[in-house]
């Protein structure tokens, strides 16, 4: 199996957060944090496009690179997770993520921060799988039973796709080739590319579908 | 001595870069400090089947495409 990756296609989300919602309640996530959430670029503008945001499991994930005390790690599928008993925090991967993944519950007065918390892909962390010490720390291990995230899975518009990277690549692509228009994945070159193309002055990364040429009868 | 004291300070100012080390921050591999995960397909239902644990995956993963799907 390739890896794990999620895929927003901005031509197709309608900014209902069924996403957030499945996510919230999938995981019991408390009041103040977002693992995942529906951005709206142009609000209110013609054209306006949202886009779900979440930890997208980056390839080189900046906070991996910068946590001091380790805590990250990367499982065989390419899912970024963290043991919450060694984080402290800091906040350091917070500044470090490009989607502004980590999220931090208020553990205490004056607006101290607890543990980090962020999307899981659905596959808990490192504890026994499917145990209430995983759900409680990281929420609900759907990989282990078979599944894919609930919020992919909820999509009602199928806007929001997870799973195997080349079989996204290969829905999308199939998908823009029918509708003629949209190819951009958003995300995908901060999050996929090669280290080596995200240099400046580097060209884009080949990791998203190309954008094929009007199909006819497709609208423009 | 004041001359000298100028070239001093010229090639200072003009090495002032020469310092610098890249400020991107590279994970090294291997370096996780907490403790172990086992692979998502270790516990039931799939008891450490890999290969079926990616199948029923997969079979997800094409439920997402709804022109395989109605087709």
């Amino acid at each position: 199996m390739a890896r794990m990756k999620f895929l927003c296609d901005a031509e197709r989300c309608i900014e209902c957060n069924g996403c957030v919602t499945a996510c919230k309640q999938e995981h019991e996530i408390p009041w103040g944090v977002n693992r995942r959430r529906v951005v709206t670029i142009n609000d209110g503008v013609p054209g306006e496009r949202s886009i779900s945001v979440a930890c997208m499991h980056c390839s080189d994930a900046p906070c991996m690179a910068v946590c001091p005390v380790d805590c990250f790690y990367k499982t065989e599928e390419g899912i970024v997770l963290h043991d919450k008993d060694l984080c402290i925090g800091c906040g350091y991967c917070f500044y470090a993520c490009p989607f502004g993944a980590p999220q931090f519950p208020q553990a205490g007065a004056f607006g101290v921060r607890g543990k980090m918390d962020k999307c899981t892909f659905c596959s808990g962390g490192p504890e026994k799988d499917m145990s209430d010490a995983e759900f409680k720390k990281y929420g609900r291990n759907r990989l282990a039973e078979g599944k894919l995230p609930a919020c992919a899975e909820m999509c009602s518009t199928k806007a929001l796709l997870a799973g195997d990277g080349d079989v996204l690549a290969d829905i999308y692509r199939e998908r823009v080739v029918t509708r003629g228009k949209g190819g951009e994945v958003w995300g995908w070159a901060t999050a996929y590319a090669r280290p080596d193309t995200q240099k400046p002055g580097a060209g884009p990364a080949p990791a998203a579908p190309p954008a094929p040429a009007p199909a006819p009868g497709g609208k423009t | 001595m004041i001359r000298t004291l100028m070239m001093v300070a010229g090639a200072a100012v003009l090495l002032t870069a020469c310092g610098e080390r890249p400020q991107v921050i590279q994970y090294k591999q291997g370096s996780y400090q907490g403790k172990p995960d086992t692979p998502a397909y270790s516990n039931a239902p799939f008891d450490g089947d890999k290969a079926a644990w990616e199948k029923t995956l997969a079979t997800r993963n094409q439920n997402q495409n709804e022109y395989k799907r109605i087709r």
